[in-house]
């Protein structure tokens, strides 16, 4: 059973605050839905609330950049991107200030429906210049988000984990490189945040059917080392899978099209994730079983690229996680 | 455009005057609107409404910091139609930021031609104390004027100086073209001409050569 931590933004991020005093907390009226409250009450002196104007907290976040503070700014990430987009470029990206953009509930990870629903952030943060993207899809990488983002020289968009986060990986991110989980040769699988873990719930049923595969993980999605990706897609016989809580186009699938197209690579590419759409209001297992974000949509994808099923079935992967929409490690539903 | 922030650097001895010889020539970072890699430029404030927020969160941080200084933010009238200048507003009242100073040119022009016919505004200064500012109206061509206005107490909160100003201010002929004042080029060679001879006449200096 895989170890749940509760709540691993809230302790990573008051521990590397209090340890580098030109951090700055900053919240946009979602201070208790990202974990930031404690942090808040304990240190009032490096918290400021800017309220629910963020198109004023961006370019204010980028005047504190200037002033040599790193503002971390704490909200759901499709508030830090949508209405704010102008300031986002103008104050943050353009002049490179030293900006931590802490996006919580990434893609289908609330009920709230479209507008809270961060489905192409990576899609138009890749094509931000200066813009450093990082997700994290387990609570060790929630764990090591702060210092992650800090190491860099200008802006970093976050996707972060909030509640109860499965532990998945024993090692902190380190930012440019990926996660090698399984070193197979038929197929090889590409997976990032909450994805990996469902690619991981397919393992021992790919195993029993006599697949191969080969699975990275991504925190890093820009800069992107594709040396290291070609590798990994030349030790496959058979093709490559892309599975994302995001749309597919702009975000890790692209990343990955991008990269063979441009080296020349003939071989197939599924990618999976939300296509051409925006997706309901729901819980977060029912809404990546529809849009096809979860194990069994992987199973799809594998058996779209060996031209053969399989007969895997919900039976034969390892349990999904529950989630309660009401728990006591979040504060409210959104 | 930039071109008055760069004579103006000329005048304080920032910028050579052979500088101005590279104004929006391919190449130069002497651009027409200009960024931060352009002379004098530290930070940017276009797009229109982003600069009272990152003086804001500049002056913040400087006081924190324990800094002594003033943040001054050049604006212009028609920035009061973005929302934001209003978050920005509300943002120093809240958390009483008083090391902020901002000069509203306030010629109650835009591109589209008089605010009054874009979009009306109402009465700026109300609007800035209502919102939490400190804010004082003087006449933009009044430089002691500008001095005395400069020195206002406002503790607590962010002072605002709207300064009233003509945009034919000193160039009389200008009015011709009223209420259109934010693009103005010759149309032809005769009226330039004419506005040669006009404003060097306004300015008490003779016309210029400008015939090369």
């Amino acid at each position: 059973m895989v170890e749940m931590v509760s709540r691993p933004y809230a302790t990573a991020f008051e521990k590397y605050a209090v340890a580098h005093p030109e951090v700055l907390c900053l919240s946009a009226d979602l201070t208790s839905s990202c974990e930031v409250d404690g942090f808040r009450d304990r240190h009032p002196d490096q918290f400021l609330s800017l309220g629910m104007a963020e198109q004023n907290m961006m370019s204010f976040a980028g005047g504190l950049g200037l002033a040599g503070y790193r503002p971390f700014i704490h909200t759901f990430g499709v508030f830090m991107y949508r209405r704010p987009y102008d300031q986002l470029m103008a104050s943050v990206a353009y002049p490179r200030r030293k900006v931590r953009l802490m996006g919580f509930l990434p893609g289908v990870t609330t009920p709230g429906g479209m507008t809270h629903q961060s489905i192409e952030d990576i899609s138009v943060m890749r094509s931000i210049p200066n813009m450093t993207i990082l997700e994290t899809g387990d609570a060790t990488e929630v764990e090591s988000i702060c210092e992650a983002a800090d190491s860099i020289d200008g802006p970093v968009w976050c996707r972060v984990l909030r509640g109860s986060v499965p532990r998945l990986f024993d090692t902190p991110i380190k930012v440019g490189e990926m996660r090698e989980l399984s070193d197979g040769t038929d197929v090889l699988v590409v997976t990032s945040g909450i994805c990996t873990e469902e690619a991981m719930r397919a393992r021992a049923a790919f195993a029993k059917a006599g697949l191969s595969i080969r699975h990275l993980h991504l925190h890093t999605i820009k800069p992107f080392d594709s040396s290291a990706l070609l590798d990994h897609i030349a030790s496959v016989k058979h093709g490559v899978v892309t599975l994302e809580n995001h749309v597919v186009d702009g975000g890790i699938g692209s990343l990955v099209a991008e990269t063979m197209a441009e080296a020349g690579i003939g071989k197939r590419l599924v990618r999976l994730g939300l296509k051409d759409t925006y997706a309901h209001g729901g819980s977060r297992p029912y809404l990546m079983r529809f849009y096809g974000l979860d194990a069994l949509a992987l199973v799809g994808g594998i058996e779209e690229i060996m031209g053969q099923e399989f007969g895997i079935t919900e039976a034969h992967l390892d349990a999904a996680r529950v989630d309660d929409v009401h728990s006591l490690v979040k504060a409210e539903a959104l | 455009y930039a071109l008055v922030a760069y004579a103006t650097l000329i005048e304080v001895g920032r910028l050579a005057p052979e500088g101005l010889e590279m104004f929006n020539k391919d190449g130069s970072s002497v651009e027409m609107i200009g960024a931060e890699h352009s002379p004098g430029m530290e930070v940017h404030n276009g797009t229109l409404g982003i600069g009272l927020s990152t003086g804001s969160g500049l002056a913040w941080g400087r006081k924190r910091r324990g800094e002594s200084g003033n943040t001054w933010v050049f604006m212009s009238d028609g920035e009061v139609q973005e929302g934001q200048t209003w978050e920005a507003v509300q943002a120093c009242a809240h958390h009483g930021i008083d090391n902020l100073k901002a000069i509203m040119d306030v010629n109650r022009q835009q591109c589209d031609g008089a605010m009054d016919s874009v979009m009306k505004v109402g009465d700026i200064a109300e609007k800035f104390r209502i919102f939490g500012a400190h804010c004082v109206e003087i006449d933009g061509h009044d430089i002691s004027a500008m001095r005395d206005a400069a020195q206002e107490k406002h503790d607590g909160k962010p002072l605002i100086i709207l300064a009233n100003t003509s945009p034919y201010h000193t160039m009389n002929i200008l009015q011709e073209r009223f209420p259109r004042l934010h693009y103005v080029r010759f149309k032809s060679e005769d009226e330039r001409a004419r506005m040669n001879v006009s404003i060097a006449a306004d300015l008490g200096i003779d016309p210029i050569d400008y015939v090369h």
